[in-house]
């Protein structure tokens, strides 16, 4: 009952920021230096043409009638057409899923990698190793991740020859290929995640780990494997899950130029193409889609904290 | 103590120079040091001291608890039942605590797992020791939740500590602890952190459920008038040390060592009944990076006499059926045992 | 700075630090001493280096083309034959102005912004927050590559496009600080003998705040040179012929086998460059004795 109440407040206050960031997209869409029709129309077009250009995108009437007209079609799944002439959303739908593997192969690296690193660490708390894991970390934050990627293709994919260096394969055309093919990014973009998460999964163990209810665990007679994994781990959880919504923000952005790195066919290269067509309904289309997909993470995280913290499912 | 017939008349917890030592940054601090106690079968031994003293550590020590609290076990033996519980694998241990030795800690508001269900809580020690079904653990902790004291237990085994008040959370520790039947229950503070109303209540139930189980008891304590209640005998500890070891009776009609009859002259119901002001004990308790020489007790004694009581270390000798860590121990007995109250356990 | 510090004594008598001057504190933080050389080093290279670099930077000699390092060439030469360590030395001033640049931006945003959303509160505080709230729900890079594509790819484009992604950083900051310095009885007493509010935000809330917002700062310097570097790495922010470490990086990546060190050396400086902000910025933080968050 509270937990449903939660979630419908939760839902209610994405609204007004999911509106903004609609109206941020259309109002860079529309102050857009230069006229788009004419861009579309060519170099040598006619005043007509351009006319009919312009007819044709929809750059006509006053702009709260067409912000209305705007939203109403992206709700409907629809984001206009693209400057060189392809529907945006077919653009968009055939790159997403590169994209959406590339973060999600990230995200599983940066959590297989921070979780026993972070524990360890905040377990070992001011041993050798655990100076060594603060300092790799530090490092892990700062270097940028085609620096990694760079590295990694020079070391693992050229000099070993182990992974392809580039390109995306489909799961349906090869499921092997596909691995070996989304290692290497998954890598190199889940690095400075794994760092980011040590880090916080490191401090957010350590707290917990001094609390008394760890030594009651432990006075109960509990398995290491019990005192951590269950009971530190679910209170450790919270402030690590915050954190999660940001990562995959920030993974999002990090796909632009790891996709480039691995010349895979996602929404990042995408964009980075858009820009030297200028292409601006692709761009903020992307830039829509993405923000979405954060505030649904963010939704989703937050809702979590229901599972997590009791608090706040039951006040 | 060899002889196996023997072994049941033999104390359920034999404490034998227990030391621990901290890291710092004066290097390793040994915060217990040379402690010795027994806990006889269906009895309770009151281990008593300011903060500081060591008594806290002795009661981790005892349960093997040291290692996560950052401090090393540097000497001394626990026997529990006969067997040494720190020549144990950690595996063996960890089947002893929470089924054998069950563990109170101080503040209730904190030793309560704050994303688990109370009822879970309890439940799990129950399935970690027991083989029993998740629905018998549950009914265990529920049962337990009622045995002590806490209405509609079945619905409340089903809420989490954030809605219990203090002295419910303690009741629910207490449940924990008790809920494998332990034969060695270690309270460490259990009704300080209380209010007083709450604290009298807490200690009834846990002094019911003492004769009920027929359990022994390690109760830690600063406070003597919880002694007088619930306590067989009294082991005193003062920095680091035990100062004087003695049953409840003898300890509150003679206290055979200065800081336990300052102790029993800070308690109200002693200024209560002589109507003199509650006394305190001058000074600050010695620090563990710089222990006093000769007695460590001396710098804040009324009876300290340079010489004796300030160059040498002084060791534990018998005074009465008791022991004592005062070298003036016999010439002071007539003086400081006019302090205090006749006390004793009340029930 | 020694005004912050002589606040800050009065608020942390408990800690072990009680007494210390903000420099002794921050002398005794060995990564952030560390960090601040890095940076010393990296400003001077910046200031001097071009005065210093060994060869010309735009000069391509096209028969030495790729080679790896050698006497002539420390770090060898990129495809059109001009010599990589001169071209570091040159990108180090490009990347540090460029991210200058970016950050004041992101000062110019969002300082008024959050001294307003801090001070005002209400619904302007509301309205700020949101609009706050949804730039911040774009991926950092995609929006950047969004502004870039809409003002057109350049170096200074660039940077207003990572100053405007990064300005709710500075603005969130600023009002946290702000929201709570307002509450400060000096801010009231101020408001009592007749201050206008133009001069409490700027003569008691202004100075009151700047320890967070030095910190802040420092850290986003770090956070631009890492944007800028991925911009220019795309082609998006410093356009050739001019050299930046992203687009040094970019331009070696294709012969990345033939000269590693063309790939490594800018990225080893754009990364050493990065943390030396980093911790420079926790050091600051942990000295100044106030959280980030």
């Amino acid at each position: 009952m509270n937990g449903l109440l939660f979630l419908i407040r939760r839902l209610i206050s994405t609204v007004p920021v999911l509106v903004m960031v609609a109206l941020i997209t259309f109002v860079i869409l529309n102050a857009a230096p230069g006229d788009p029709a004419s861009l579309v129309a060519g170099e040598d077009a006619s005043a007509e043409q351009i006319a009919a250009a312009r007819e044709r995108l929809g750059l006509d009437g006053p702009i709260h009638e067409r912000f209305i007209e705007w939203a109403g079609e992206v709700v409907q799944g629809d984001l206009g057409d693209s400057f060189r002439g392809e529907s945006v959303v077919t653009m968009i739908r055939r790159a997403l899923p590169v994209t959406l593997t590339l973060t999600a192969g990230a995200l599983f690296v940066g959590i297989a990698i921070a979780l026993p690193a972070g524990i360890f660490s905040a377990m070992r708390s001011g041993s050798r190793i655990d100076r060594a894991i603060v300092v790799v970390t530090s490092l892990g934050i700062s270097a940028p991740e085609f620096f990694i990627g760079l590295m990694s293709v020079l070391v693992i994919a050229l000099k070993f020859g182990w992974l392809p260096a580039t390109g995306f394969v489909s799961f349906s055309e090869s499921p092997v290929n596909w691995l070996k093919s989304i290692i290497l990014p998954s890598l190199t973009l889940g690095v400075g995640v794994a760092a980011e998460l040590t880090r916080h999964i490191r401090a957010a163990m350590g707290d917990v780990l001094k609390r008394d209810y760890v030594l009651t665990a432990r006075a109960k007679g509990l398995s290491i494997k019990s005192v951590i994994g269950k009971h530190a781990m679910k209170n450790a959880l919270l402030p690590v899950v915050t954190v999660l919504g940001l990562q995959v923000r920030r993974l999002l952005g990090g796909t632009v130029v790891v996709e480039s790195v691995f010349a895979m066919n996602g929404v990042g290269t995408l964009a980075v193409r858009s820009v030297f067509f200028r292409d601006l309904p692709v761009l903020l289309g992307i830039a829509l889609v993405t923000a979405v997909i954060v505030l649904v993470v963010n939704l989703l995280v937050d809702l979590s904290y229901g599972y997590l913290d009791p608090k706040v499912r039951t006040s | 103590m060899n002889d196996s017939n023997e072994t049941v008349t033999a104390p359920m917890l034999s404490v034998k120079s227990l030391s621990v030592a901290f890291k710092s940054s004066h290097g390793l601090l040994t915060v217990v040091n040379d402690v010795s106690f027994d806990v006889p079968r269906n009895s309770v031994m009151a281990l008593v001291g300011e903060s500081g003293s060591g008594k806290s550590v002795t009661a981790l020590g005892v349960a093997g608890l040291v290692p996560y609290v950052g401090g090393v076990v540097t000497g001394g033996e626990v026997l529990f039942d006969g067997s040494d519980l720190l020549k144990m694998r950690a595996s063996e241990v960890n089947a002893i605590r929470g089924r054998d030795i069950g563990f109170i800690f101080q503040d209730p508001m904190s030793s309560l797992n704050p994303a688990f269900k109370v009822g879970e809580q309890i439940a799990e020690v129950v399935r970690r020791h027991r083989k029993v079904t998740r629905k018998q653990a549950w009914a265990r902790a529920v049962e337990m939740l009622d045995r002590v004291g806490i209405a509609s237990a079945a619905t409340r085994a089903n809420e989490y500590p954030h809605l219990f008040s203090g002295g419910m959370r303690q009741r629910v520790m207490i449940a924990l602890a008790l809920a494998c039947d332990p034969a060695l229950l270690i309270a460490d503070e259990p009704t300080t952190a209380l209010d007083v109303t709450v604290q009298a209540r807490v200690l009834e139930i846990l002094k019911d459920l003492q004769s009920i189980n027929g359990m022994s008891v390690l109760f830690i304590t600063h406070d003597l008038g919880v002694v007088a209640d619930i306590a067989d005998d009294v082991t005193v500890l003062y920095a680091a040390e035990v100062v004087e070891q003695a049953s409840v009776r003898e300890l509150f009609a003679s206290p055979s060592h200065p800081y336990s009859a300052a102790l029993l002259d800070t308690m109200p119901q002693v200024a209560l009944a002589t109507g003199k002001p509650v006394a305190s004990i001058p000074g600050i308790v010695a620090q563990a990076h710089a222990w006093p020489d000769g007695c460590r007790f001396n710098p804040r004694c009324a009876h300290s006499v340079d010489g004796p009581c300030t160059t040498d270390a002084i060791e534990l000798q018998s005074v009465g059926t008791g022991l004592s860590r005062c070298v003036r121990a016999h010439e002071l007995r007539e003086q400081l045992s006019k302090s205090g109250l006749q006390g004793g356990k009340s029930s | 700075m020694s005004d912050f510090t002589e606040q800050d004594r009065d608020q942390d008598d408990e800690i072990v630090f009680t007494g210390a001057s903000f420099w002794q504190r921050f002398s005794r933080d060995k990564a952030a001493v560390w960090g601040l050389s890095v940076l010393t080093f990296v400003v001077l290279l910046a200031i001097f280096g071009p005065m210093l670099s060994p060869k010309d930077p735009y000069t391509s000699t096209l028969t030495d083309n790729l080679q790896g390092p050698s006497g002539k060439y420390w770090f060898g030469t990129d495809d059109l034959g001009r010599d990589i360590l001169s071209r570091m030395i040159v990108a180090t001033r490009v990347s540090l102005l460029a991210s200058v640049q970016a950050v004041s931006i992101s000062l110019v945003i969002g300082l008024p912004l959050g001294l307003l959303s801090g001070y005002a509160g209400g619904f302007v505080d509301n309205l700020i927050m949101r609009i706050n709230d949804a730039v911040m729900s774009f991926p950092a890079l995609i929006l950047a590559v969004v502004i870039v594509g809409f003002l057109g790819p350049s170096v200074t484009n660039a940077m207003i496009a990572i100053g405007i992604v990064f300005a709710p950083r500075i603005m969130r900051v600023v009002r946290g600080s702000t929201l709570s310095v307002r509450e400060e009885v000096y801010i009231s007493s101020a408001r009592a003998v007749g201050c206008t509010d133009t001069r409490i935000i700027t003569r008691h809330i202004l100075p009151n705040i700047m320890s967070p917002l030095v910190v802040q700062v420092t850290l986003m310097l770090g956070i631009a040179i890492l944007a800028e570097a991925a911009l220019s790495f795309l082609g998006l922010g410093v356009q050739p012929p001019q050299p930046s470490w992203g687009g040094m990086l970019g331009r070696a990546f294709p012969y990345i086998s033939l000269t590693p060190v063309a790939v490594i050396a800018p990225g080893v400086m754009i990364s050493a460059t990065v943390l030396a902000f980093n911790l420079a910025g926790d050091g600051f933080r942990d000295s100044l004795g106030r959280e980030k968050r």
